[in-house]
């Protein structure tokens, strides 16, 4: 047996080993917590981004703050809990809920057909679809206008990337882990445009001079929200009937109120505030 | 002059809290290259005998360790073990196992490396000297592969340290993610600040990796 055989034997020995106890344990229990259980533990685990303002960030104080912080800070005062906050990125919330890691993820959550296989989705807080900004030097306002050789900057895990995957994959991606890196890749000159929810073009659009939302709206109309690891429906029935109650005191006007009205203004609040669930209108 | 966006370092717990990540940063690599040493050359010395099993498993080991990217490694003990068995490990213990791991099978490699590399010679004169087995090994042999072993292991810590930033992706909320959300948390009162807080998450990295790359010159010149 010669050098390359052999490792290719043992790392093939060493993965089976390892599927196998993999296999044996999959089949026994549940992986989340019940409400129950959280009430119990007197601590709630949400999975918020952590760099992703207005919607989830941490301020000067080392706070957690934004849209999505608001709605968990209001889950954990109605629970009587603590609010564990989770530092999340685009590319693992399904695997923290898969896993149990987190009980909720409050993190500009797309409800897409696909996560949904993975995750429980509760009703939806915010609407949302697709945007492209580009330098105003060469804005563009159809994807028809991207050349070959030009590349488009998506967000690995955001539903931008899913959406150009599956409908334009004759354009190139250049995919970033985190929105941070995102944005300086933009702004670094990387790429001509950067394809991600449209809220975040919009607002990235108003706050950096020298680029525009060529696409304000790409794509289908998508909702926002709250999802839980898949079959935990006592915790999917109580987010549901909060989000319900808390329509009575138009409670998610006030949170775009209190964090998103500074980025967008109050042009785009009653088109991107979901009161609840959207259910009554 | 265009403002450098060091004034967001000013604001609030803001600069406490980088340092605050770079502690995060700092314990995770330094219980890890602890375990590291200690576990590495132990593994390394033994690795250069040959006996059967042990040394089997030890090249899966070593295999399995080199072909993986790190940040695959913190995914598969992060989320992997939690799917698989149902252990709730933190983001903190995940990385210090995986840095282990990693470090480990490097730092073994690299004393077989250093021991192999002392030449046969030595061996020999010291046993016809009389010396048993395992006072050639401590008196002739570790000396001089420890001379040799210096600068690759300082370079290694420096690497283990730096490649930190990567336990971001499992919520463990280190430098550079704290700098991220500096930045992140400014980006309409100062858009500069990305440039002002990397360039003080890279000097607080140089001045981390630095005394350490000067303490490895110190010691090459005092053994060399």
């Amino acid at each position: 047996m010669n050098n390359t055989v052999k490792k290719i034997t043992a790392v093939l020995v060493l993965l089976t080993l390892v599927l196998s106890l993999a296999a044996v344990n999959a089949e026994s229990g549940k992986v989340y917590r019940t409400l129950d259980e959280i009430k119990a533990s007197g601590t709630i685990n949400i999975g918020v981004f952590s760099d992703k303002n207005p919607f989830g960030y941490v301020d000067e104080n080392g706070d957690y703050q934004g849209y999505d912080v608001y709605f968990a800070k209001r889950i954990g005062e109605d629970l009587g809990l603590t609010v564990n906050y989770v530092s999340t990125e685009a590319a693992n919330r399904v695997e923290y809920l898969e896993t149990g890691k987190v009980d909720i993820i409050l993190a500009n959550f797309t409800v897409t057909a696909e996560r949904a296989e993975k995750v429980d989705f509760a009703l939806p807080y915010m609407n949302v679809a697709l945007g492209v900004v580009s330098p105003d030097s060469r804005v563009i306002k159809d994807l028809s206008e991207i050349k070959e050789g030009d590349q488009v900057i998506v967000i690995s895990g955001t539903t931008a990337e899913d959406y150009l995957i599956k409908n334009n994959p004759e354009i190139s991606l250049q995919k970033y882990d985190t929105y941070a890196n995102a944005k300086n890749a933009l702004e670094n000159g990387n790429a001509v445009a950067w394809a991600n929810d449209n809220t975040e073009v919009i607002a990235y659009a108003l706050e950096n001079p020298g680029y525009t939302v060529g696409i304000p709206s790409l794509g289908s109309q998508d909702t926002i929200a709250p999802a839980v690891s898949k079959g935990n429906e006592t915790l999917l029935n109580w987010i549901n009937d909060e989000i319900k109650t808390l329509a009575a005191e138009n409670f998610f006007h006030k949170d775009y109120e209190a964090t998103l009205v500074d980025t967008y203004g109050l042009d785009y609040e009653e088109s991107l505030v979901l009161e609840g669930g959207g259910l009554t209108e | 002059m265009q403002s450098l966006g060091l004034e967001v370092l000013f604001k609030g717990k803001n600069f406490a809290r980088l340092l605050g990540g770079l502690w995060t940063a700092l314990q995770i690599s330094l219980i890890s290259i602890a375990i590291s040493m200690v576990l590495g050359t132990l593994l390394g010395i033994l690795v250069g005998r040959k006996n059967g099993i042990g040394r089997v498993l030890m090249r899966c080991y070593l295999e399995f360790i080199h072909i993986m990217p790190q940040m695959v490694l913190l995914f598969i003990v992060f989320f992997g073990t939690a799917k698989a068995f149902g252990w709730n490990l933190s983001g903190e213990l995940s990385s210090v196992i995986v840095f282990s791991l990693w470090g480990t099978a490097e730092m073994s490699d690299l004393v077989r490396g250093a021991v192999t590399s002392v030449p046969v010679i030595q061996y020999e004169s010291a046993m016809a000297l009389g010396l048993s087995r395992p006072q050639v090994f401590r008196f002739v042999i570790l000396p001089q592969a420890l001379r040799r072993l210096i600068p690759q292991s300082i370079n290694l810590i420096t690497r283990m340290i730096k490649t930190t930033s990567l336990v971001l992706m499992i919520g463990v909320v280190e430098i550079l993610k704290v700098g991220q959300q500096i930045i992140e948390a400014n980006r309409k009162s100062s858009p500069n600040a990305a440039f002002g807080v990397y360039l003080t998450i890279f000097l607080l990295y140089f001045l981390l990796c630095w005394p350490v790359s000067l303490l490895a010159r110190q010691l090459e010149k005092r053994w060399g």
